[in-house]
């Protein structure tokens, strides 16, 4: 049963990348995409974001005050965390909810209403056609919201730990800039191209392949989001085995 | 010319389709008619290849269809318009952009000649000044029009229309199967249609496939349909009582 669905997402898959259509058409959707998958989620990332920021300042550092230890640590801790981990896993896993159901949502409703039909009579490879847009869209997109969201915890961070007066500016500065690497910043880049494959292909073939009328279409919804999450999940584990 | 070769066609373990043969010929309205649920629109997507059948053949002009490989069938659909039971216009795009989008996606002529093609198109189905809407802005028929007009802006070789006047008033209805037999007419289209409606059949059925059940029962024209002896469809027929009227008359 899951392996044939395995094997069914992969031959899915296949059908993104062959007989596709001219490359114009596919520049203006993959711009209208981008709004859709990019643009309309700045808001909810940057929400999020921040208050994981937040979270992480006033954990820590409630944590870590001890005479024994640098109140920069503070700093070093909340941007490892976030940069790391927090920022691009729990960003995509919030985006697996918001672009995952409204990708299986929209391709639901058009495989019941027959639009996916319609396209195929025409000659159009639809899987490719409505989904490889949508995936090049996320490819594009989630690397900078997930750069956003890095950004916006460590301020995140500042908020919660400086204006409440528990360690100073110049401690965090501090503690953010020390032995900074690089390298965790491109694990997070890393991270945030595969979700963006993961979730978009995930949630796209779950909605492609609706079945049952209305009712079908919010299951599919709800398949691609927790699908796209445990996806996401898997590749997180993998990634850190790799890149670590 | 559409010829269909023994179809069969199985939905869970029950026979949807058995045997079905028949040859549709080019430049003429061919009909296929029968009750609700009796495999119709099953067959019509298997002729288009929407549905594989489990044995059977469907040609295009002596072209093998459901062995085609994938350039070819491509090619052969390109060929092809059709109507859906329920309209399916993309919902995201307005009047104008649905039935432009086979222009879009397939020619290179210029923007106004694009339009003018789909004002055309929308005009032979009675819409005008409609264009900006939505889907979900306009009436049911009113879709249905839009969908038949989407199906004929390329000119297509083969046109498919499933239940092409469902849901229209009795004036739409004849002016909507008066297009269809003018295209086919015109253009020398392999026409398939789908209806159980008794006035179209009359109209413009020049061939007839009825089916019972997955089966099918008789064929022929409208000239002939009054006389046959298959019982399953003078249930189908006289079901209304106008068409037994029709019949004593004469
Ligand atoms: N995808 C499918 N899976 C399972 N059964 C199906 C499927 N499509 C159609 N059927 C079954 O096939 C039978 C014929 O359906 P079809 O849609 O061809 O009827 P129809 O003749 O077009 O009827 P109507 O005039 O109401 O449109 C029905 O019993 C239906 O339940
Ligand atoms: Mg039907």
């Amino acid at each position: 049963m899951i392996l044939n669905g395995i094997g069914k997402y992969f031959i899915f898959l296949g059908k993104l990348f062959t007989n596709r259509e001219k490359p114009k058409v596919y520049f203006s959707l993959i711009i209208d995409e981008c709004i859709l998958i990019g643009l309309d989620s700045v808001f909810i990332v940057a929400i999020v974001s921040t208050f994981i920021g937040a979270v992480s300042g006033v954990q820590t550092s409630h944590n870590l005050i001890s005479p024994l230890v640098p109140l920069y640590v503070v700093g070093v801790i909340v941007r490892d965390m976030t940069i790391l981990e927090l920022a691009p896993t729990i960003t995509c896993i919030v985006l697996a909810g918001k672009v995952g159901s409204s990708i299986a949502g929209g391709l639901g409703t058009m495989r019941i209403q027959e639009q996916i039909d319609a396209l195929e009579v025409m000659g159009i490879n639809s899987a490719s056609y409505l989904v490889l847009p949508k995936v090049l869209a996320a490819l594009i997109m989630f690397p900078m919201l997930v750069t956003l969201a890095g950004f916006l915890s460590l301020c995140g961070g500042y908020a919660s730990t400086v204006f409440t007066g528990i360690i100073t500016s110049y401690d965090y500065v501090y503690g953010i800039r020390f032995q900074f690497e690089g390298y965790n910043v491109f694990i997070a880049l890393v991270k945030s191209f595969v979700f963006a494959f993961v979730i978009t292909s995930i949630s796209a073939f779950k909605g492609y392949y609706t079945t049952g009328g209305t009712l079908g279409v919010g299951q599919a919804s709800t398949n691609a989001v927790t699908n796209s999450c445990i996806g996401v999940l898997l590749a997180d584990y993998f990634i850190a085995q790799l890149l670590l | 010319m559409i010829e269909v070769i023994n179809i069969n066609k199985t939905f869970n373990g029950k026979k949807v389709l058995e045997n079905v043969s028949g040859l549709f010929a080019k430049g003429k309205t061919n009909l296929i008619i029968g009750a609700s649920g009796t495999g119709k629109s099953v067959l019509l997507k298997t002729i288009v290849g929407l549905i594989e059948p489990d044995t059977g053949s469907v040609e295009y002009d002596k072209r093998d269809f459901i062995k085609a490989d994938e350039d070819t069938r491509r090619e052969i659909r390109r060929e092809m318009g059709m109507l859906f039971q329920g309209s399916a216009l993309f919902d995201s795009k307005n009047v104008q952009e649905n039935v432009m989008f086979p222009l879009e996606m397939f020619t290179n002529t210029s923007k106004s000649d694009k339009l003018d093609r789909v004002n055309y198109c929308l005009q032979r189905v009675g819409l005008e000044n409609v264009n900006n809407l939505l889907p979900s802005q306009i009436s049911g028929g009113m879709q249905k029009r839009v969908g038949i007009a989407r199906a004929i802006v390329m000119n297509p070789k083969y046109l498919f229309c499933d239940e092409p006047n469902s849901g229209l008033d009795p004036q739409t209805s004849i002016r909507i199967d008066n297009l269809i037999s003018d295209i086919t007419e015109e253009f020398s289209t392999t026409t398939i249609v789908v209806t159980h409606d008794m006035n179209s059949v009359m109209t413009i059925g020049e061939y007839i496939m009825f089916i019972y059940k997955g089966k099918k029962l008789w064929e022929g024209n409208k000239e002939m349909i009054l006389d046959s002896d298959v019982a399953e469809l003078n249930d189908f027929i006289f079901a209304n009582n106008l068409m037994k009227e029709l019949k004593d008359r004469g």
